[in-house]
């Protein structure tokens, strides 16, 4: 038992610098050679700053920009403490929270449904994504906001509807970030 | 639910088809010693590994030193992971300060990765330095995956070989299990999924300035390398705290699609591996029938549940249209949809994976409570890498017993009889697993201590505590994560189960891997119950399913059915 011990031991501390150190350096140091932008989580520079990442999801409440789904990260899209609501369907406070959201969605669009991922938190909390019928819902508020068309920024839309990856895999979907950065550019010009 | 979402799944299920032979064969390549395409490359690292740590590759082993072997490596890797998490603090790659682990919440995370379980009691990325998710955590991975295959050999090699001492060299089975099965994909893998922009860094966590002028702070790190290995060893231990919902860890459909995949890979492929080294690729293909059966009534459902509308919200549009997918999108993200989180949900629960790209708390109750039973038929689904294989070859030999039972002869499986010894070792198996998880639940409820980490009030509530000690006796680790479960008593609790879930289990396996081998083999007569037939299938699938459904009903329909049916008398809690 004790020789079995004995090679347990430098068995376990072996495996661990192979497995827990050189594996995972070595593919640092691969992935940045092959992939450095995505290694580094794809960050976006704007006027000399990192304004986020083309991937996470980051909070939106002004008129003039496109919103995000709501968020149960931290306080709200907090990358460094993701979290869905965790709220079951049949908890009175996931029911009291979406008709709330409702009401205030509504004030824009009276009347009108609210496609359901606008009032629904993602899973991660850091949702990049909204869908297109969500994008489309928002269209009349932010041309108003914007003094712009609603057809103008409807084509905006229409050119950042991301399709199925290769057809068929996932869902079309809209990234938000990049959906508002191209109306601020839009806007600059 | 839409055609493109059943083309998903039909693209899935041909690919995995498509890759499990050429690999399963390979893996008894491996295991029986034979020459692989690869030996050039690893041979010489193999035998000087042998040489570092002392061990004779010839050796073999009964099924006793085998187990102590096991459980000896298990014992010293767990207070290894402990010590790194308790002094992260003094360690390199620690960039954001953290300070060192809590001694409860330490120990019960060292054992849940060395039991392949990876429940997560805290936040990783406010919790643990990179260094420990490296060297502690994502090292487990390997190993707590290389333990399972090896044990899943074991018993193989115990059906396959005749009046024999030994069942193999855990020593050798490991690190061939790691360095030509384990190590060459992952590598591959994790090269794969940064290009679809999982990040691998070491950076400090990121400050942003967002474009209303708020900061935020984007956590980073070497998630790719832990990624590759977390699915591909089903052990599911998510990098960051919302594990693959997170963009970080997922960021695609197509890396979606990947981890899937490598979930079910190895456990798929080890049906071909059993037919391949017992001789008969029949009897692995009628497990892999009774497996994908199971798998494909559960995925329905999910698809199906998770597709319908709320039946309480006003104002919402829920439908499936061209411009969104609809249904239940509480705790899913939209690049996913309800195809993509569905199949995620029902593979990572067959297998005993636990990493999710969706929120399973906040499933409808019907979807819910189908990833609860694929975790409560024991992961033997596809099951975990190694002991999906295991656990459901104990449910083969339970089968063959009640065959034998119906005409009144002695069971024989692959030529083996079944005697009393195996049959009181496989209902060891098939007891202890409800029996920790039931009693565990009921001590839970007649608690404060276990009521108070409930979230959800109403039957959801008791769904979550018996998901939690579900998914810790499967060694699952996935979560209704809502519940609180970083307390003494779950800590511990659950600690206490994922230990028992995996190792009471793993015993008796061997036990009865040991006492197969020394039986002679008898050739098959007319009486013999044929082992590769669709009859049997059907058997082996219905044995499941009673045991199964008779063990865990009672407390399903006081959780979910009940929560389903006052959620359709919109009665909310």
């Amino acid at each position: 038992m004790v020789s079995t011990l004995k090679i347990a031991i430098r068995f376990t501390v072996i495996t661990t610098i192979l497995l827990g150190l050189i594996y995972p350096l070595a593919m640092t140091g691969l992935a940045h050679v092959l992939w450095r932008d995505k290694a580094n989580g794809q960050l976006i520079t704007k006027d000399g700053h990192v304004v986020g990442s083309a991937i996470i999801g980051q909070n939106f409440a002004g008129d003039g920009y496109f919103h995000g789904r709501p968020s149960a990260a931290g306080n709200g899209y907090d990358a460094a403490n993701s979290s869905g609501s965790n709220l079951a369907l049949s908890n009175k406070k996931l029911v009291d929270r979406i008709n709330g959201d409702v009401a205030t969605w509504q004030k824009s669009n009276p009347g009108q449904p609210v496609p359901v991922d606008l009032v629904t938190m993602s899973g991660s909390g850091l949702d990049p994504d909204i869908t297109p019928a969500a994008a489309l819902y928002q269209v009349h508020r932010v041309a108003a906001a914007r003094h712009m068309s609603d057809d103008a920024v409807r084509q905006l839309v229409m050119t950042h509807i991301q399709g199925r990856q290769f057809g068929i895999l996932g869902e079309p979907r809209v990234n938000v970030l990049q959906l508002n950065l191209a109306l601020d550019e839009g806007a600059a010009k | 639910m839409t055609a493109n979402g059943w083309l998903q799944f039909l693209l899935y299920f041909a690919v995995l088809v498509l890759l499990m032979r050429p690999l399963g064969i390979y893996m008894a390549r491996v295991f029986e010693g034979q020459r692989t395409f690869l030996d050039p490359v690893l041979k010489p690292v193999e035998r000087l590994l042998y040489r570092l740590f002392g061990v004779n590759s010839d050796e073999q082993m009964n099924w006793r030193e085998y187990t102590m072997a096991m459980l000896l490596f298990s014992f010293v890797s767990l207070v290894l992971t402990y010590v790194i998490e308790r002094a992260q603090h003094f360690l390199p790659w620690n960039p954001q300060g953290f300070p060192g682990v809590t001694p409860a919440l330490a120990w019960n995370t060292a054992a849940s990765f060395t039991t392949n379980t990876n429940w997560q009691s805290y936040v990783p990325e406010v919790t643990m330095s990179y260094l420990t998710q490296m060297a502690g955590l994502a090292y487990h991975n390997f190993l707590s995956a290389a333990v399972g295959i090896a044990v899943a050999i074991a018993l193989v090699r115990g059906v396959a070989r005749q009046q024999a001492n030994t069942i193999g060299n855990f020593w050798v089975d490991s690190t061939r299990s790691i360095l030509y099965v384990l190590l060459p994909i992952s590598v591959i893998l994790a090269l794969v999924l940064v290009s679809q922009g999982v990040v691998q860094n070491l950076k400090p966590y990121t400050q942003a300035q967002t474009l209303e002028h708020a900061t935020q702070i984007i956590a980073q790190g070497p998630v790719a390398s832990q990624e590759a290995i977390k699915m591909l060893g089903t052990n599911g231990g998510g990098f960051f705290n919302t594990n693959s919902a997170h963009p970080f860890e997922n960021p695609t459909p197509f890396s979606n699609f990947l981890e899937i995949m490598a979930i079910f890979i190895i456990p798929a492929a080890l049906t071909v591996t059993l037919g391949r080294m017992t001789k008969s690729p029949g009897h692995g293909w009628a497990v892999f029938a009774c497996m994908t059966l199971l798998f494909a009534v559960a995925l329905v459902t999910v698809y199906w549940a998770e597709s319908q509308p709320h039946p309480l919200l006003h104002g919402v549009d829920q439908r499936t249209t061209a411009l969104q997918a609809g249904g239940n999108q509480e705790g899913k993200d939209v690049r996913f949809g309800i195809a993509g989180s569905a199949l995620f949900a029902t593979v990572t629960t067959d297998a005993s994976c636990g990493a999710v790209n969706s929120m399973h708390d906040s499933f409808t109750p019907l979807g819910g409570m189908v990833v609860l039973s694929n975790i409560m038929l024991g992961e033997i689904v596809f099951g975990g890498v190694g002991s999906g294989l295991y656990g459901m070859l104990i449910y083969v030999v339970l089968s063959v017993f009640i065959a034998g039972l119906m005409v009144g002869r002695t069971p024989e499986y692959l030529g083996k009889k079944i005697e009393a010894y195996d049959v009181k070792m496989a209902m060891l198996y098939v007891l202890i697993f409800p029996l920790v998880i039931l009693v565990l639940t009921a001590a839970s409820v007649l608690t404060s201590a276990g009521l108070n980490g409930i979230s959800n009030p109403g039957p959801h509530g008791l769904t979550q505590i018996l998901y939690a000690f579900t998914s810790a006796a499967g060694n699952n680790g996935s979560a209704f994560a809502g519940i609180n479960g970083n307390t003494n008593w779950y800590n511990i609790g659950l600690g206490f189960t994922m230990l028992a879930g995996r190792f009471l289990m793993m015993v008796p396996m061997l036990g009865l891997a040991g006492n197969l081998a020394l039986k002679k083999s008898v050739p098959p007569s007319p009486g013999t119950f044929p082992v590769n037939s669709s009859l049997f299938t059907i058997l082996l699938t219905g044995v499941i399913l009673i045991v199964g459904a008779l063990t865990f009903f009672p407390a399903l329909s006081l959780g979910p059915i009940l929560e389903h049916l006052l959620l359709h008398h919109a009665v909310l809690f």
